[in-house]
This record gives structure tokens, sequence and C-alpha cells, in this order.
């Protein structure tokens, strides 16, 4: 059974809804808010092994907003959102760490912090030598091991 | 039943792989069994776009969380320090950050110098040959000529400072402090066949390019040439003795599960700090009822973690993130004893370049440094790209509460027991990890730092696990002799993280290896007469 179907119709919105409160959408970054399609798709796609705690997260969000959060005011979806984030443990920091992990990829994401659309490897990156006589004053400075007997 | 071998090692890790090639050379019949396998350098995470995903799961520095077939649990529920690991061909080399200083030598002279702990049964000199020897092997890059750590010949040279060394070392400067280029086990030019470094930064959990040392790439190809036999995914559950009180062989379940025995003249033991007192407390007969080797009681105590503080913040001018390895400077400046600070022994300082934007935004969301909602694309812009980390690597002491013992529930796959920890951290350590903070803080605050966070202890950084089966003169107060042979049982040795006595303030690897490879030439030295 693939990780989308083991969540409720309810649930898959109340992930929507949590994600978009988390990351909204940007116009003046021109980002997607994580609750896009795509990137909703990709959190679904790959729960894997956090299934039980992303349920468990959600689970414990339906109890504290007593209704879909999408139905809430912004005000008591707010306080809710507060009140999920500090008692929701473990299983909330799983929930909002799927987001991040998620939305991080994206590659309309990544574009816009002016990062490369790939894996590090095999291309790698370049790294600067910088300046070495950095250590000049270390080398000057007097120094010396602890001696042992 | 198997064919008898010469030696058996346990364990294909850092120690293992070691003491297996410098044994090769004797053409004795040497067998290792590995519980893990062989990498697959095409499935390391940073070959995909889900590489820092993947540190949360299946690359996970965690055996609970990873819980692949070859890991073993651990309950760790009564320490603030939770026990990270990798097992496999390679052990934890192939899950490290390749941080590579020695012990000094003022290390094995604790309590002659400070009165703190015990002073090791060997010194620091006699284990220079076999710190050089083990640097050719694993290839190690850095600067020669750091007047604050043991003089060190690296045959390559430093990883470049990027744009975080520089920030780093001006901060250092300012305040008058030492840092150096850190001796790293990433090769920096190509070396025995190894690719030099592209910086594909995420280097803690294995590395694509093969750049950095681990022993499935070291170690083990040579001595697999050399004639030793290596046996993967066969994972020991006691060692067997006989009538006279040696080891006869070991009792393991092989690849597909079923039981086997192997005799052996000689047993090796290299499962590491928890491993080791893990298998020598699972391996109980009517003339050892504590356990093998453990007529001191010892074996399991004195667990040494190095608590490590950690502290982190955000510059202006753009750091390395994800892009270099992790690791590349290393400062000494408070290593050695000043009773003035408040506390005795000290620490090490290693900088951390950065992170990537995955491992940013969850851990500034969970400090609460990154909102959420509308001002969360500012914030986050703002930390990505610009985090310094220092951590302070602090001495860990052994205390005997400290310990491994055997939980009498949890169980690993094969149903042997597992390892449990009880583990507190010493007033000693607090007072040392408050006084690395408050420097690196200055050192942050020097160098234009913001929104500074800390970590103390870093829960998930129990990586060194050491003093578990203590090396010694006295076989009262030791479990293994000044060269790695247990007092009680002549034919088994151990080489790995357990013999050390004191821990350091270092990372432990090279010293571990370098102590592996020592136990094998005292070996080699004394075939004639082992057993006397």
């Amino acid at each position: 059974m693939s990780a989308a179907n083991e969540l409720t119709s309810i649930q898959r919105d109340d992930l929507r809804t949590v994600a978009a409160m988390i990351i909204p959408a940007s116009d003046e970054y021109e980002v997607p808010g994580a609750d896009d399609p795509a990137i909703q798709a990709d959190m679904l796609a790959t729960f894997g092994r956090d299934t039980a705690m992303v349920r468990a997260a959600l689970d414990h969000l339906a109890r504290l907003a007593g209704r879909p959060l999408a139905e809430l005011d912004t005000a008591r979806r707010d306080a809710v959102a507060q009140e999920f984030r500090a008692t929701g443990g473990v299983a909330a920091a799983t929930l909002v760490r799927v987001v991040l992990q998620c939305y991080y990829r994206d590659d309309r994401v990544l574009r816009s912090l002016g990062l490369e659309l790939r894996a590090p490897f095999p291309k790698g990156y370049t790294l600067e030598h910088g300046d070495w006589s950095l250590l000049d004053p270390v080398k000057a400075r007097p120094a010396k091991l602890r001696g042992a007997p | 039943m198997n064919d008898p071998v010469d030696v058996l090692i346990i364990g294909a890790g850092a120690s293992g792989a070691a003491v297996a090639w410098s044994l090769a050379e004797t053409k004795m019949h040497i067998l290792c069994l590995d519980q893990g396998g062989w990498m697959k350098p095409s499935e390391y995470p940073s070959t995909g776009r889900d590489w820092e995903a993947k540190f949360y799961g299946d690359w996970s520095t965690s055996p609970n969380v990873r819980g692949r077939p070859e890991d073993y649990p651990i309950n760790d529920d009564n320490s603030p320090i939770k026990v990270v690991n990798f097992n496999g061909v390679g052990g934890s080399t192939v899950m490290y950050t390749a941080h590579w200083p020695r012990l000094h030598p003022s290390d094995f002279k604790a309590k002659t110098l400070d009165g703190v702990a015990d002073d090791w049964p060997i010194d620091y000199d006699t284990l220079v040959p076999f710190f050089e020897e083990n640097d050719r092997m694993m290839g190690v890059s850095g600067l020669s000529g750091d007047p604050l750590s043991p003089l060190t010949h690296p045959p390559m040279p430093p990883q470049p400072l990027g744009l975080s060394g520089p920030l780093i070392g001006k901060a250092m400067n300012k305040l008058g402090w030492h840092w150096w280029p850190s001796d790293t086990t990433v090769a920096t030019m190509d070396y025995e066949g190894r690719a030099r470094c592209i910086n594909l930064g995420h280097c803690t959990p294995a590395c694509a390019q093969g750049a950095k040392a681990s022993t499935d790439i070291t170690y083990w190809p040579q001595a697999i040439r050399a004639g030793v036999e290596l046996k993967t995914n066969c994972r020991v559950r006691e060692i067997l003795t006989d009538e006279h009180g040696m080891a006869s062989g070991v009792v393991y379940y092989d690849k597909d599960g079923v039981e086997q025995f192997q005799p052996a003249e000689v047993v090796i033991i290299a499962c590491n700090g928890v491993g080791t007192p893990r298998l020598l407390l699972n391996s109980v007969s009517g003339r050892f009822p504590n356990g093998l080797a453990n007529s001191s009681g010892l074996v399991g105590k004195n667990l040494m973690f190095h608590p490590y503080a950690q502290i982190y913040g955000y510059v202006k001018e753009p750091t390395d993130s994800n892009r270099a390895p992790p690791t590349c400077l290393w400062s000494k400046e408070f290593y050695d004893t000043d009773l003035s600070r408040g506390f005795v022994r000290g620490y090490g300082i290693q900088f951390v370049r950065g992170a990537g934007p995955v491992f940013e935004a969850v851990a500034s969301e969970q400090k609460g440094i990154l909102p959420w909602g509308a001002d969360h694309h500012r914030v986050f812009r703002k930390l990505h790209g610009h985090r310094l980390g220092v951590s302070a690597i602090c001495e860990d002491l052994p205390e005997e509460h400290n310990r491994v013992t055997l939980d009498p529930v949890l169980k690993d796959s094969h149903g042997i027991p597992a390892p449990r920890i009880d583990y507190t951290i010493s007033e000693n350590s607090w007072k040392m990890m408050e006084h690395g903070l408050a420097r690196g803080r200055e050192i942050l605050e020097v160098a234009g730092a913001t929104d500074i966070c800390t970590n103390s202890p870093i829960p998930w950084g129990g990586w060194h696990l050491l003093g578990t089966a203590r090396m010694g003169t006295d076989p009262a107060c030791s479990v293994v002799n000044e060269w790695g042979r247990s007092h009680d049982v002549k034919n088994l040795f151990i080489v790995d993280g357990s013999v050390f006595v004191t821990s350091g303030g270092v990372n432990p690897t090279s010293t571990i290896q370098a102590i592996a490879l020592y136990v094998a030439d005292q070996m080699k030295q004394r075939l004639a007469n082992l057993f006397d």
C-alpha cells in the first residue's frame, strides 16, 4: 500500500493546510508554497519509514483542531498550529521535517535559492584555497605542546 | 563445522581492518567475520537529489533509526548522549567526518600530570611508528608543523580554506587563539587509487567519490590481496572457550541465518566500545559466569563518549554550506589542563563550515529561529549559506557507573541480547562544556555571527565509544594487558576503542587504528610464545 493511501482524505487535506502554514507561496521570491501539488505528491510518495509518525502528527492535529484545519478561521488555525508545535513532540517534528525536506529539494525552490538542480555527485563543487598567510600569527606565537614524563 | 583458522577477527571496521592487514604478512590463515556487507558507493546519498533526506532515514547515524539488517538495536534511553555508529565492511569509517587528530602525549599520563583517571600502560612514543604507518595507509591530508599538536607528516596538502575557513581564522587571530588546518582522511589529491576530493559536502554518511578514507577502500583491498579472508553478513553471537580456559572459536549466524561454529587458534575482537563488551558479556560459561575476560568486573564499565558542546551562528558573508567537507580546521587552545577554568583536562575544537538547505531548514525550525508563515522565506535566505559552527570535543573521564550492560528485553534480529547504555555527564564535563560554549560564543561574535544557537551536548553525538575493556598491567584493574591480550584468556585480543584508558579531547579513530597496528606488531614479535 502506498503512503498516499495510508492517509485519509481529511488527513491529506490537513497536511496540505499545515504545509502552507509552514511555508506559504511567495511572489517576492517566486516560489510555491509547501501546499503545491507537486511538493505534496513528493511527500505522499516518500513518507516511507516516517508514515506512522506523520499519521500520529496528523491525528494530534485533528484532535487539537476538532475539525478540518482548513475550516478554522485564521486566528484559530494559528492557535492550533502553535499548540501542535508545542505539544506534538517527535511526531510533530517529523511532520515538519518531512515538509521541509520535500520543499527544499523542489526545482523551483532550489532555483530561487541560486542552487544547482543536481545531486552533489559526480560534479562536486569548487573550493577556494584561501589565504594561508592567515596562519602566520599562529606560527609566530610562542606555543609548546604539553610534554609527558 | 568450518575448518579451523589461525586467527579469527570479529569486525571489519577501523581496527579490524588494520589488524588484519598487519597480520597478513605472517601468512597465517586469517578470517574476519563482519555482521554487515560490502558497501555500494553508487548508492551513497550524494548520488541522488534526495541526499539530505537520507540522513534522516536509511543513512541516519543512529542504528536505532537506520535499522538496517546488519544493525543491532541499542537501548540508550538512560543516556543524554545517544550511540551512533555504522555496521558493515569499513564500520564507522564509512560514516564519520574524517577528522584525524591523534591523542596527545599528555593524554597517556592523565594521572601523573593531573591526578585524575589513570595513566596508560603505553605511551605516545610507542605508538608513533604505527600512527605514521596508519596515516600512510588511510591517506591523510593536512599541514605539518602545528605547534600545539603532535608532529605529523601528512602525505597530502590540507583541505582548502574555502569561504568559511578565513572567517574562522581571522576571528581566532583577533582573539589570539590557536587554530590550524585539521589533519583529515579526505584525499586532497589522487592517492593510492583513490580520487581526490571534489567537495561533495555530504562527507559523513559515506563518500561516493571515494576521497574519504574508509577501511573498505583502504586496508581491506590490500589485506584481501595478501590472503586474508573476509566473510560478510556473519553476526557473531558468542565466543566459546575450551577446558583450559582458552578461546576455541565463535558461534555465528551466517548470511542465511544458519548457526555456525568457527574454530580458531586466536580470536581478536574489533567491535567498538559497545559491540565488544556486548559480545564479551554474551559469552557466558561455567568458567566465565560474568562474561568472558571479565575477572576484573570491568567489561562494559568506564564508557567514555566525548560530550560535544556545539555552538553555531550566522554571518553576513557567504560560507561553504554543503559545498565542502564539513570540518577543515581545529584548535587546541583549551586542550591542556588549566585549573583556573574550573575543570581538569580540556577539549579540542573542531570548526564546521556550514550546512545544506534541508539540514538548515530542519535545524533552524526546531531551534525556533526559522518561522512558519510569510517571513519564512526572508529568514531562510538569511540563514542558509551563512552558518559557522564551533564544536568543543570534551574529554570524558572514566567512571565505572557509565557502562554497557545487556538489556534484559531488547534483542537483535538474531535474538542476541542487545546492549544497554547507562551514562551520565560528569560535573567536570559539564563545566568543560560550558567553557567551550562561552569560548565558542566569543569566536562567533568576533566573526560577526548572530542568531547563535547551541546543542550541548549534541544528543546524537555518541560517535566515540571508548574505555569498556581498558588496557593495563594489573589484571584487577584492567581487561587487557599493555599489548591488547586479555588477562584472563591468553589467546583473546581486543584492538578497538574499548581498550582506551582515557579519552583525550579529540576524535579517536587515528589512535584506535594505531593501537590495532601496535597490537598486531606485538603479536608478530611474540608468535613463538604468544600464549605464555
